[in-house]
């Protein structure tokens, strides 16, 4: 039964990082950037979160949907100043500005509000364990994978259903075809920012419910992590984000569960390494032959 | 008759470095410069190790790699492995943390075979993450709490690394073995249909940019009073990798001049560590979207002095 149990952990935790890999994943699939600063918009969003809960006593939807707003913003902001002079530039350059948004996001929320970190209030949610079939089910982590899995559920709806998502994909396809078919590629990429934004402010209310002490440099591991996730799957494939994410979930938690829990964090570069020489195009990727 | 030209540059600039150490030598004997300015000075030849040992893997290769701290770390736990648990001399120590770093270098440079652009870059940020944590799971080496290690870097032996990493870049850029790493740079698929062993050439110069990451980590440990996995980590590549960036993708003098003034700039805002990486950052992203070649592009500093005859450099931001 300790294996289901480690099985229902893993779950949740993967859940987080499949809702970061997501934003990574559209991202990178429409403009072909690692957007970096993405585990930075997640930190942020947790706080908006936090703030939202202790300062305007909201409860937990509230407090998400106001955080998602505001990562949508911030994700839209990012990409306005910093990524759009640089849609022509080269990959590295584009690569290098990610990094340097990133750490601004850091430094400059340390310097404006100081590095010390918070705890989430611990009842926002009820914290009971249910009992199913002998597995004991903590609400909370039932919770975080059920708003998980209605975001993705709703992301789905938005990509395959609406107009929008229709642009995204056909962005994502072929920009400059797109473009001749009148679709404004610059408001695409933007709604981009901001749905894959709004996912890692999600990911950021539900990880500090869960885990409950937040930090502004806690973005970065599970940013990482998520891209991890993200490139499991098959970078640009948002079914591919949610399995990896899951999946990276799952393997950490049983890497825990074997006993060798601080070499949790190194299995995840480990995959990566490992599915970067085996099957670099992920899971669900496809092969593509370079044209000269 | 140009090979005599270019051997007397040489010769030259050997010249000039030899009289700059004399003169720093002697102002540190006289004591104007105090133990302040000369761990500064230790810390500036570091810094510039390492930028020219990142500048043969990103500039002149053109791997974007942003896992160089991993193999700082193993230079400077191998080194000091060698000196505290085998007590074996420091030089000895130093020239072994090259060639065990040169390994991993080779290690890593395999998958770079596969990979390419932002696939290598995040594959090498694995590299560095996973050297970081195994160094802090290994107890031998004291885990989290660190490992002591007693001060024997000095200033000379600084110099001297300095001094020979800058040749060996410089002339293996000059090399024939050189211009087919810059090939590479240029356009790897035209490259190889030019029958440049692409694969061959990029193991190498992960190799040797490894080699000296290594030395600069034997060097940066016995600076120290105490090694720590935690100084390995991300910011770390990042800081080597903003060196690069900032004296221009593929000049040395460039990444040299870089590593100088911003060792500087850390000393003077030590105090202030997160506004410095406000400046870092700030400054990064304004030179990409501003002046994406870097201060120095791809020209050399000497080539200012060149008169119109010289090689022509265009400006044209060529890595891909």
């Amino acid at each position: 039964m300790e294996i289901f149990q480690q099985l229902v952990n893993g779950l949740s935790l993967g859940s987080i990082y499949a809702l970061i890999a997501l934003g990574y994943t559209m991202v990178y699939g429409i403009v072909k950037l690692i957007n970096f600063a993405h585990g930075d918009v997640f930190m942020i969003g947790s706080f908006v979160g936090f703030y939202s809960i202790t300062i305007l006593e909201l409860s937990l939807i509230p407090a998400l949907l106001i955080s998602m707003a505001a990562c949508a913003l911030l994700g839209v902001i990012i990409e306005k100043i910093a990524y759009k002079p640089l849609r022509n530039a080269t990959r590295i350059a584009a690569l290098i500005t990610a990094i340097g948004v990133s750490l601004l996001i850091e430094y400059g929320f340390i310097y404006i509000r100081g590095a010390q970190s918070e705890a989430y209030p611990d009842n926002v949610v009820p914290s009971t364990n249910l009992d199913i079939f002998g597995v004991t089910i903590n609400s909370k982590a039932l919770l975080i994978f059920s708003i998980a899995i209605i975001l993705m559920i709703i992301l789905q709806v938005i990509v395959h259903k609406t107009m929008i998502g229709k642009a995204m994909r056909a962005v994502s396809h072929d920009a400059d075809a797109a473009r001749l078919m009148g679709i404004n590629v610059d408001n695409t990429i933007s709604a981009t920012f901001a749905i894959g934004s709004a996912l890692a402010g999600a990911a950021g209310v539900v990880f500090g419910i869960y885990y409950l002490k937040i930090e502004p440099l806690m973005g970065i591991m599970p940013g990482l992590k998520a891209f991890v996730a993200a490139v499991l799957g098959g970078i640009g494939i948002i079914p591919g984000a949610m399995v990896g994410g899951l999946l990276l979930g799952v393997i950490e938690s049983l890497v825990s569960a074997f006993g060798a829990s601080s070499w949790r964090d190194g299995v995840a570069f480990i995959v990566l390494i490992l599915i970067l020489i085996f099957r670099p195009q992920g899971l669900f990727g496809k092969n593509k032959k370079e044209k000269v | 008759m140009t090979t005599f030209k270019r051997a007397k540059g040489f010769w030259l600039s050997i010249l000039l470095s030899l009289i700059l150490f004399g003169v720093i030598q002697g102002l540190i004997s006289s004591g104007v410069l105090n133990a302040f300015y000369q761990n500064t000075l230790i810390l500036i030849g570091i810094n510039i190790i390492l930028a020219a040992s990142l500048h043969l893997i990103i500039g002149i290769t053109g791997q974007f790699s942003i896992g160089h701290a991993g193999f700082l770390a193993v230079g400077a736990y191998v080194s000091a492995i060698v000196t505290m648990k085998f007590e074996l001399p420091f030089i000895v120590a130093i020239i072994i943390a090259g060639i065990i770093a040169a390994l991993a270098g080779l290690l890593i440079g395999i998958p770079s075979l596969r990979l390419k652009g932002d696939y290598l870059a995040i594959a090498t940020l694995g590299f560095g993450e996973v050297v970081r944590i195994f160094f802090l799971n290994t107890e031998y080496v004291g885990g989290a709490s660190g490992m002591i290690v007693s001060h024997m870097t000095t200033w000379p032996l600084v110099f001297v690394a300095v001094l020979i990493t800058l040749v060996v870049i410089r002339n293996f850029t000059n090399s024939t073995h050189g211009r087919a790493c810059i090939s590479i740079r240029e356009d790897e698929t035209a490259a190889d249909s030019m029958g440049i062993n692409t694969t061959y050439y990029k193991v190498v110069a992960f190799g040797i940019g490894a080699f000296f990451a290594g030395i600069a980590g034997a060097l940066y440990s016995h600076n120290f009073y105490i090694i720590l996995p935690s100084s390995f980590g991300f910011l770390k590549s990042f800081d080597i990798l903003i060196f690069v960036v900032l004296g221009g993708l593929g000049s040395l003098s460039g990444s040299v001049l870089a590593a100088i003034l911003l060792t500087v700039v850390t000393t003077y805002l030590a105090d202030y560590p997160d506004t410095r990486m406000i400046i870092y950052s700030v400054v990064l992203i304004a030179m990409m979207i501003y002046r994406p070649q870097g201060l120095m592009g791809t020209k050399e500093f000497t080539s200012i002095f060149k008169r119109k005859g010289g090689a022509k450099h265009d400006d044209k931001q060529t890595i891909a």
